[in-house]
C-alpha cells in the first residue's frame, strides 16, 4: 500500500515536470518566458512531490502511536504497569496479523478487531489527504505557471533547502546516537546506582540474570562495577601505544627528515595498508598466531601465560595503529618550516641534533594531537579485543593474564538475542556512553591541538 | 684539532648514525609485520581452495532403490530410496568390515553424501541399474589429513581420524582414488556447521546488499550535505556547529554505531533483524561522515576560476554550483566514497550487533533476507573449534582482502584518470 502510494507520487511528479515544461513551450508562443522552460518542470515537480512526501512521512512516523493509544484506552481501567501494556498491544498486533498463537480472551479478541478497523480507517484516511494535498498543491503550482511567474527562485530556494536538510543528516545521526544511548542508560542507572557503576570494582552481569522476576537488588549492586573494564581498556591500548609510540614516531621521523623521495613514494602507502586491513583480521591472527606465540615464549622462560592475554590482544592492535601515528606526525614534521632546520644546521648541528632539538620540539603539539587520535582508535578498538583478549572481567596489571574492554563486554552483552528491559542489556548502552564520552573528549582536544598548532605555522 | 674535540664529533656522528638506524629499524618493523601477516594468511589459507573428494563406485541398483517402474520418471527417481545405495557405496570400500563397524567409512565423507548420491543419478538417468564410479565430498578431518594440516603421529585416541581410517585411506590414495580438485564450492555454497561443506555464498551475498543500501544512504545525503556545507552555507554559529558534528562523527567507534542501529533502527523502528538492510544503514551511518569529508576536499579543490568564469556568464549560484563545480568534483568525491565503503565492508563488530551473526545457511535473495557479511563469517568461522575452519578462515580473508584491494584500486583509478589537473 505504502510502496503504492510512493510510486504513485514519484511518478505523478514526473509526469508534471514533463508537462510543466511542455506548458512552458506553449507560454513561450505568447509570452516571454521567466527562466528556461526546465525551470517550469522543476516547479511543478517539486510542488507535487514535496509536499505529498513529507505528509506521508509524518504520517507514517505518527499512526503507529496513535493507533496503540486508542488500542490501549480500553484498558486504562485495569491498573497495568507500561510493559504489561506493552505485552497486550504486542499480542493484539500479532491476533491482527494472524500470528498470534496464545489462547484468544474475548476481550483480545474484541481489541484485535478494533485494531484492524482503526488500521483501515487510517489507511483510507492516508490515502484521501495525501490525494487531497496533491490535488490542492499542483492546482495551486499551475496556476502560478499560468500566470508565468518567476519560476527560477523558487526552484532553487527549494534546491538549497534540501541541501540544507541533507547536511543536518550528521546532526541527526550524532542526536540519534546520544538519546538512544542515554534513554537506555538512563534506564539502567534507575536500576543501578551510578555511583556503583563508576566505583564498582566487580563485573559480572550474568549474575543479575533470575527467570521471571525482579534480580535481587543487593546482587545488582555488586554485579554492575565498570572499574575492571575501564582498567581493562586503558590497559590494553597502553600496550598498544607501548609498540605503536616508538615504531610509529620513528617511522615518521625516518620518512620526513631521510628518506628519499623514492622510499618514501612507497613505503608510506605500504605502512598505511596497515591501517586498511580489516580488523576482525587482526583480530584471527592475534588469536590464533601471536597469543599462543606469546604463550610459548613465556612458558619457555617459565611463566604463566594465558592464551588470551592482554599482551597479545595489546600488541596487535598496536601493529594496527602504528601507520596513524607514522602518518600524522609525518605530516606534522613535513609541516615545520625550513627555516627552522636551516638555521640549525648553520649553528653546526648534525641532521639528528636538529631532529631532537629543533623540528620534534616545534611539532610535539602537533604529534601530541596525533597520540591522542590514536589512543582513541585503541579504547574504541572491538574486534581484536573481543577475538584475542579475555571475555573475563579481571581486574589486573598483569599484562600476561586475560582482561576485557568496554567494547568486548558490549559485544558480549548484545550478541545474539536481546531482552530490552533487562538491567543486563540496559547497562551495554550505559557503557556505550561512557565509550561515546571518552572517545569524544580525546578527540575534541586532539582536533583543538592539532588546529592550534596549525595555525602556529600558517 | 685536538683529541677531546676528535673525540666529541666522533661521538655526534655516531649518534647521528645510530639514530639514522633507529629510524630504518622501525621502517623494517613495521613492514616485515605486514610481511608476516600475509605470510600467514595465505600460507594457512591457499589449501582452502582446493576441495577433497572420495571416489567409489555406486551401484544404481533398482530394488535398493525401491523403483517399480519399468522405465521410471524424473519424478521417481526423486523420490526413490537412495539410503542404501548410498551406503553401500561406502562400505563396498572394505567389504570385509564387519557391520558394526561401518560408521567408520561413512564418517569419511560429507553427511550430505547420499544427496550426492541422487544428484549423480537425477543428472545421468541412465546410469540406472549400472555400476559408476563416483566422487563424494570427504569429510573435513580426511581433508585436512590429505592437505598434511593434520598431524598423523599424535596418540589415537587425541586424534579425530583413527587408524583404521587413515589405513583406508592410504589405500584410496595408493589406488589415486582420493582427488584434489578446485574448490568451487566454497564461492557457491552458503554456511555450514560442517568445514567441508561451508562456502562463503551466503555471507559474500550479505556483504553485497549492505554495501549497496550503504551506498544508497549514504552517498546522495553525504554530496548534498558538502554541498550545501561547501558552497552556500552562511558563516554561522550553526554552520561551525554541523561542522564540527561531522569531524567528530568521523571519529566515534564503530561500535556506537552498532548500538544505534540496535537502539533506534531495531528497537524503535522495528526493521527487520539481522538482515543487511539494517546493517547497510547502520554502515551508511557510518559512512556518511568520511563521504562529506571527502566531497567538501574535492569541492574545495575546484579552482575559483570557473565559479567566476560561470556567473560572469549570467548563471546563478546553483547553476554555477550544479552544471559546473559539481560535476568537476566528482571524480575526488568518488573515489573518496569508494574508500569510505571500502572501510564500511571491513567494519564486523556494528553488524554483531544488529544481529548478523546468525547461523544462515540459504543464500539470500533480497536484502531483507537474514545474512552474514564476509568480515562476521570470518569472526564465526574463527569462533569455531574445528581445524577445518582454520583454513576457511584464512581463504575467507583473502577474499576480503581481495575485495578491499580492488576497492581501493578502483578508487585511485577513478582518481588519476578523471580528476583534472588545474595548475
Amino acid at each position: 500500500m505504502n510502496l503504492i502510494l510512493v510510486t504513485f507520487i514519484i511518478l505523478l511528479a514526473f509526469t508534471s515536470y514533463y508537462f510543466g515544461r511542455k506548458k512552458a513551450l506553449v507560454i513561450q508562443s505568447s509570452q516571454r518566458l521567466t527562466a528556461l522552460p526546465k525551470f517550469y518542470g522543476y516547479y511543478l515537480a517539486a510542488w507535487c512531490a514535496a509536499p505529498a512526501l513529507i505528509i506521508f512521512a509524518l504520517w507514517s512516523v505518527f499512526e503507529p502511536s496513535i493507533v496503540k493509544t486508542f488500542i490501549l484506552q480500553d484498558y486504562t481501567d485495569q491498573n497495568l504497569t507500561k510493559n504489561e501494556l506493552q505485552l497486550i498491544y504486542t499480542k493484539v498486533k500479532a491476533l491482527a496479523a494472524g500470528t498470534y498463537t496464545g489462547n484468544i480472551t474475548n476481550f483480545l479478541d474484541e481489541s484485535a478487531n478494533k485494531y484492524i478497523q482503526l488500521k483501515g480507517i487510517a489507511n483510507s484516511a492516508k490515502v484521501a489527504i495525501i490525494l487531497a494535498i496533491l490535488i490542492f498543491s499542483l492546482s495551486f503550482a499551475y496556476r502560478s505557471v499560468q500566470k508565468n511567474d518567476r519560476m527560477r527562485e523558487p526552484v532553487e530556494i527549494f534546491l538549497k533547502w534540501v541541501l540544507f536538510v541533507a547536511s543536518l543528516g550528521a546532526v541527526l545521526v550524532t542526536i540519534g546516537i546520544v538519546f538512544s544511548l542515554l534513554f537506555e542508560a538512563i534506564r539502567f542507572f534507575q536500576a543501578v546506582k551510578i555511583f556503583d557503576f563508576i566505583f564498582g570494582t566487580h563485573w559480572y552481569p550474568a549474575k543479575t540474570f533470575v527467570r521471571d522476576g525482579q534480580p535481587d537488588p543487593e546482587l545488582m549492586k555488586d554485579a554492575f562495577g565498570a572499574v575492571p573494564l575501564f582498567a581493562g581498556t586503558f590497559f590494553i591500548a597502553f600496550i598498544a601505544m607501548c609498540v605503536a609510540i616508538p615504531i610509529g614516531l620513528l617511522s615518521g621521523i625516518y620518512l620526513s627528515e631521510y628518506a628519499g623521495r623514492g622510499v618514501r613514494k612507497y613505503a608510506k602507502p605500504i605502512i598505511e595498508i596497515l591501517a586498511g586491513i580489516p580488523t576482525v583480521v587482526y583480530g584471527f591472527f592475534a588469536a590464533l598466531t601471536v597469543g599462543p606465540f606469546v604463550k610459548e615464549i613465556g612458558n619457555a622462560m617459565g611463566l604463566e601465560v594465558s592464551a588470551e592475554s592482554a599482551l597479545a590482544a595489546g600488541a596487535v592492535m598496536g601493529v594496527m595503529i602504528i601507520p596513524f601515528i607514522s602518518s600524522l606526525s609525518d605530516d606534522v614534521m613535513t609541516a615545520v618550516p625550513q627555516n627552522l632546520r636551516d638555521g640549525s644546521y648553520a649553528m653546526g648541528a648534525t641532521k639528528s641534533e636538529t631532529v631532537k632539538k629543533v623540528i620534534f620540539p616545534a611539532a610535539l603539539p602537533g604529534i601530541v594531537g596525533s597520540i591522542l587520535l590514536a589512543v582513541s582508535r585503541a579504547v574504541g578498538e572491538t574486534m581484536i579485543v573481543v577475538m584475542a583478549s579475555g571475555l573475563a572481567a579481571n581486574l589486573t596489571m598483569n599484562p600476561l593474564e586475560s582482561t576485557s574492554t568496554i567494547t568486548a563486554q558490549i559485544v558480549v552483552i548484545l550478541i545474539g538475542d536481546q531482552q530490552f528491559g533487562d538491567p543486563k542489556t540496559q547497562s551495554a548502552f550505559a557503557l556505550g556512553i561512557s565509550l561515546f564520552i571518552v572517545t569524544l573528549l580525546l578527540n575534541v582536544i586532539a582536533l583543538s591541538v592539532v588546529k592550534k598548532y596549525r595555525e602556529k605555522y600558517e | 684539532m685536538n683529541s677531546f674535540k676528535k673525540n666529541l664529533l666522533k661521538k655526534r656522528y655516531n649518534a647521528e648514525r645510530r639514530f639514522q638506524w633507529y629510524g630504518k629499524i622501525a621502517i623494517g618493523l613495521a613492514l616485515s609485520f605486514l610481511a608476516v601477516f600475509m605470510f600467514q594468511i595465505f600460507s594457512k589459507g591457499y589449501s582452502a581452495f582446493q576441495k577433497t573428494w572420495i571416489v567409489t563406485e555406486v551401484h544404481y541398483d533398482k530394488e535398493l532403490l525401491l523403483i517399480d517402474a519399468e522405465s521410471p520418471s524424473k519424478d521417481d527417481l526423486e523420490n526413490a530410496d537412495y539410503y542404501d545405495v548410498a551406503y553401500k557405496a561406502m562400505t563396498s570400500l572394505d567389504p570385509g568390515l564387519p557391520e558394526e563397524e561401518d560408521r567408520q567409512l561413512i564418517q569419511m565423507v560429507s553427511y550430505k553424501y547420499e544427496a550426492e548420491v541422487k544428484d549423480l543419478l537425477l543428472k545421468n538417468p541412465d546410469y540406472l541399474g549400472k555400476i559408476v564410479p563416483i566422487k563424494l565430498t570427504a569429510s573435513d578431518d580426511v581433508d585436512q589429513v590429505h592437505k598434511g594440516n593434520y598431524p598423523r603421529d599424535i596418540p589415537e585416541k587425541n586424534r579425530r581420524v583413527n587408524d583404521y581410517q587413515l589405513q583406508i585411506y592410504d589405500m584410496l590414495n595408493e589406488r589415486g582414488d582420493i582427488l584434489s580438485e578446485f574448490n568451487i564450492s566454497f564461492f557457491t555454497s552458503p554456511d555450514s556447521r560442517e568445514a567441508e561443506l561451508a562456502g562463503i555464498a551466503s555471507s559474500f551475498m550479505g556483504t553485497v546488499f549492505s554495501i549497496l543500501v550503504c551506498l544508497a544512504f549514504s552517498f546522495p545525503v553525504a554530496v548534498l550535505a558538502a554541498i550545501y556545507l561547501e558552497e552556500f552555507a552562511p558563516k554561522n554559529k550553526f554552520t561551525d556547529f554541523i561542522e564540527v558534528n561531522i569531524n567528530n562523527l568521523a571519529a566515534v567507534p564503530s561500535i556506537v554505531f552498532g548500538l544505534l542501529g540496535l537502539g533506534v533502527l531495531l528497537a524503535v523502528f522495528n526493521l527487520p533483524r539481522s538482515t543487511p538492510l539494517v546493517g547497510g544503514i547502520t554502515l551508511s551511518l557510518m559512512t556518511l561522515p568520511t563521504i562529506i569529508i571527502a566531497a567538501r576536499a574535492s569541492l574545495k579543490a575546484v579552482p575559483p576560476s570557473i565559479r567566476e568564469a560561470a556567473l560572469a556568464m549570467g548563471a546563478s549560484n546553483m547553476q554555477t554550483t550544479m552544471h559546473h563545480t559539481v560535476p568537476l568534483s566528482m571524480p575526488g568525491t568518488l573515489s573518496g566514497t569508494i574508500i569510505g565503503l571500502a572501510q564500511a565492508l571491513g567494519e564486523t563488530a556494528p553488524l554483531i550487533l544488529i544481529g548478523m551473526v546468525a547461523f544462515v545457511n540459504t543464500i539470500p535473495g533480497t536484502p531483507v533476507d537474514p545474512a552474514a557479511s564476509l568480515p562476521v563469517q570470518i569472526y564465526i568461522w574463527s569462533e569455531s573449534a574445528e581445524r577445518g575452519f582454520v583454513e576457511k578462515v584464512s581463504a575467507c580473508i583473502m577474499v576480503l582482502l581481495a575485495f578491499l584491494i580492488l576497492m581501493n584500486l578502483a578508487a585511485q583509478i577513478v582518481r588519476h584518470k578523471f580528476e583534472k589537473k588545474w595548475s
